[in-house]
């Protein structure tokens, strides 16, 4: 990273976590690094099972298996993260970084209020009255687009449609004004037209408060429409990284080049299938000793199941871990599909 | 409001339910005479036609079942015969207030045992204190409360009972709260432990196991990432909402104790409850304080449950969208 560009809010090195599992560690997240500017989108992107939820665990420091270990390094505005001492990780948890989860029909406890809900993150952090915290949930619950937010804030979880919940969601996650919102596929249980408000309302919490988003999706259709910077997990591992434009144009990853195939157009003629990735990613136990990606893909060949290939990097801030460019045999660029996708 | 209201016409519906059922099987059974049982044995012939025509068992049987709920709930004059005319429904209505009183010390003592040491053995899952809890409540649940009551009457009333340890328990019993209240109290104290053993241990599993799954909940996770303490976690989201199906399973348990269910340790105690009313009918098989005793048992159950509806409402806010 150049010297002259401010500390980036979020700096992740080397991250790695590993479960117990039969006796031996089982690694789910290997060595990934990235790194998220003040008021920066960043898309984590990948498959079920790719790491992508356990990374945002581990910066939020809540995965609490017995036996885990995570190693690496999270620094949070210069501050390390990765072996905090619970009681300031749970400081920072809720006011500085928070979460929005994939799921908002469970992610409320059901035997209490949204409001009550919302008022106990805001009082779990400052000492304000209980008439001062729930003037500030009626007045972000608003702020989310929630009609008659005052009424919402009586309703039980249940009685709320998914999305206004999501909504509630997202206010209670902003209630104590986060430097860092992660979102952990805030959309994937939203029907369409939802998601679409939904993603509108991510975006422009940048302008309107000034957070920094690590969105995790594993559809590159949302990547496209809503972040700066792309990263690309597979299998626990970064298979490529850059800003947006440049990931979508010059994929440098074939995995990356075969997500984008599988964005449907929006415009052209469509095609009678969408082409799909052949197989599925390898279980975490049997990780191939090369290439992650090497049994689907295409231009597999002997260098590629040696060892894990390192990332290259291919223009400013992009970087790919595939042996293709650096063998003179790039993919080529594609122009269309960021087009497709973004109109 | 329309809710309640519905909830208490379906109760009556299933008390009326109750009755007839308890009533066939009592009464309407073929190829038994109903006159010969609640005479007793060994009645004379006299005694015989009187009670015929008393409880008109010549007459049909939706007249006979109208005598006797009249008889049960209006004019409560039926009688014993096995006992020497012994009015039956104010027998029992003497007896269920000491019920009452064991049975609620009993509820106390295990809702509050079995909730922290299922919350401890939650909070501190896979540690060698959770382990411990887990046992002990294994025992508790294995004891047999006959054996218990026996093993405690041995101990306070015999062995120990002149050492200072054991010299304030009275002798077996029931000295009712209005006499006096340290009295009822030092009474039913040692009941009150031996009846609730078994359930601490029952409660506390199932507490434990509950807070266990709900733990890997969505909104567990939640209230974790809103930066709340662990003790707070626990107690104000997993707790609260265990206790759901605590209550649910409470209510079926305290029903059928009220309802006679705690007979063994009455017994044992010498407490003169529904339970011991019942032993000693089904000893003299007297008929008539059986039947009143199961109808007892039965609307203390449709009611207890109805309570429990009710209770429910509170708890739940989608069981009470649900109506």
């Amino acid at each position: 990273m150049p010297a002259d560009r401010p500390a980036p809010l979020l700096d992740v090195r080397d991250l790695c976590v590993g479960f117990p599992a039969r006796g031996r560690m089982v690694p789910i997240v290997e060595h990934v690094s990235f790194s998220l500017p003040e008021a920066g989108i960043l898309g984590l992107v990948g498959e079920s099972g790719s790491g992508k939820s356990v990374t945002a665990m581990a910066i939020m420091g809540l995965i609490d298996t017995p036996g885990v270990r995570v190693s690496g390094s999270v620094r949070f505005r210069g501050r390390e993260l990765v072996g905090l001492p619970p009681r300031q990780m749970r400081r920072l948890r809720g006011r500085d970084i928070a979460m929005i989860f994939q799921d908002p029909m469970t992610a409320f406890t059901p035997v209490y209020t949204i409001g009550w809900q919302i008022d106990e993150q805001i009082r779990a952090h400052e000492r304000v009255s209980r008439t001062q915290a729930r003037a500030r949930t009626v007045r972000i619950l608003g702020e989310m687009g929630v009609p008659d937010p005052e009424r919402m804030a009586r309703r039980y979880p249940h009685q709320l449609s998914g999305g206004l919940r999501q909504r509630a969601m997202i206010a209670m996650a902003l209630s104590c004004n986060p430097t860092l919102l992660i979102a952990d596929e805030p959309t994937t249980a939203l029907d369409v037209t939802v998601q679409a408000q939904i993603l509108d309302l991510i975006r422009s919490l940048r302008a309107t408060h000034g957070s920094s988003v690590l969105l995790i999706t594993h559809d590159m259709g949302v990547v496209a429409q809503t972040c700066d910077s792309t990263l690309v997990l597979y299998s626990g591992r970064v298979a490529e990284t850059g800003p947006s434009g440049r990931v979508f144009d010059h994929p440098g990853h074939p995995y990356t080049a075969a997500l984008l195939d599988s964005i449907p157009p929006l415009y052209g003629p469509r095609p009678d299938r969408l082409p799909a990735i052949a197989g599925a990613p390898p279980v975490p136990t049997d990780r191939p000793a090369g290439c992650a990606f090497g049994p689907r893909c295409a231009h597999v060949h002997a260098t590629c199941t040696a060892a894990p290939p390192a990332l290259v990097p291919l223009g400013p801030g992009h970087a790919a871990a595939c042996v293709l460019p650096a063998e003179g045999t790039p993919l080529p660029p594609r122009t269309v599909a960021r087009g497709d996708a973004c109109p | 409001m329309t809710g309640l209201l519905r909830r208490a016409g379906q109760t009556l519906l299933v008390l009326f339910g109750v009755s007839v059922l308890v009533f066939g099987i009592f009464f309407a059974t073929p190829g038994a005479d109903p006159t010969a049982r609640i005479a007793g044995r060994n009645a004379s012939p006299q005694t015989m036609e009187k009670v015929r025509h008393e409880y008109g068992f010549d007459r049909p049987l939706p007249v006979q079942y109208a005598i006797m709920m009249k008889k049960l709930f209006i004019t409560r004059d039926l009688a014993s015969y096995a006992n020497r005319g012994e009015r039956v429904v104010p027998e029992i209505m003497q007896a269920a207030p000491v019920t009452a009183c064991l049975v609620c010390g009993a509820a106390f003592i295990w809702v509050t045992a079995s909730i922290a040491m299922g919350t401890v053995a939650a909070a501190m899952k896979d540690t060698w204190v959770d382990r411990g809890l887990m046992m002990l409540g294994l025992v508790g649940i294995s004891i047999p409360v006959f054996w218990l009551g026996e093993v405690a009457n041995l101990i306070t009333q015999n062995r120990y009972h002149d050492t200072w340890l054991f010299s304030w328990v009275p002798g077996l019993g029931y000295i009712p709260f209005s006499q006096s209240p340290l009295g009822w109290f030092r009474a039913l104290v040692i009941p009150w432990v031996v009846l609730a053993v078994m359930f601490i241990g029952i409660y506390s599993r199932v507490l434990r196991t509950d807070l266990v799954t709900l733990a890997g909940e969505d909104f567990m996770r939640t209230a974790r990432a809103k930066g709340l303490s662990p003790v707070r976690v626990l107690l104000w989201h997993g707790l609260r909402t265990s206790m759901v199906t605590f209550v649910s399973l409470f209510g079926m348990d305290f029903a059928q104790l009220a309802g006679g269910g705690a007979l063994l340790t009455e017994v044992v105690f010498g407490l003169p409850g529904v339970g011991r009313l019942t032993y000693r009918a089904l000893t003299t098989l007297d008929l008539p304080v059986i039947m009143a005793a199961v109808m007892y048992s039965a609307v203390f159950v449709v009611l207890a449950n109805a309570a429990v509806d009710v209770i429910y409402l509170f708890l739940d806010p989608r069981v009470r969208d649900a109506r």
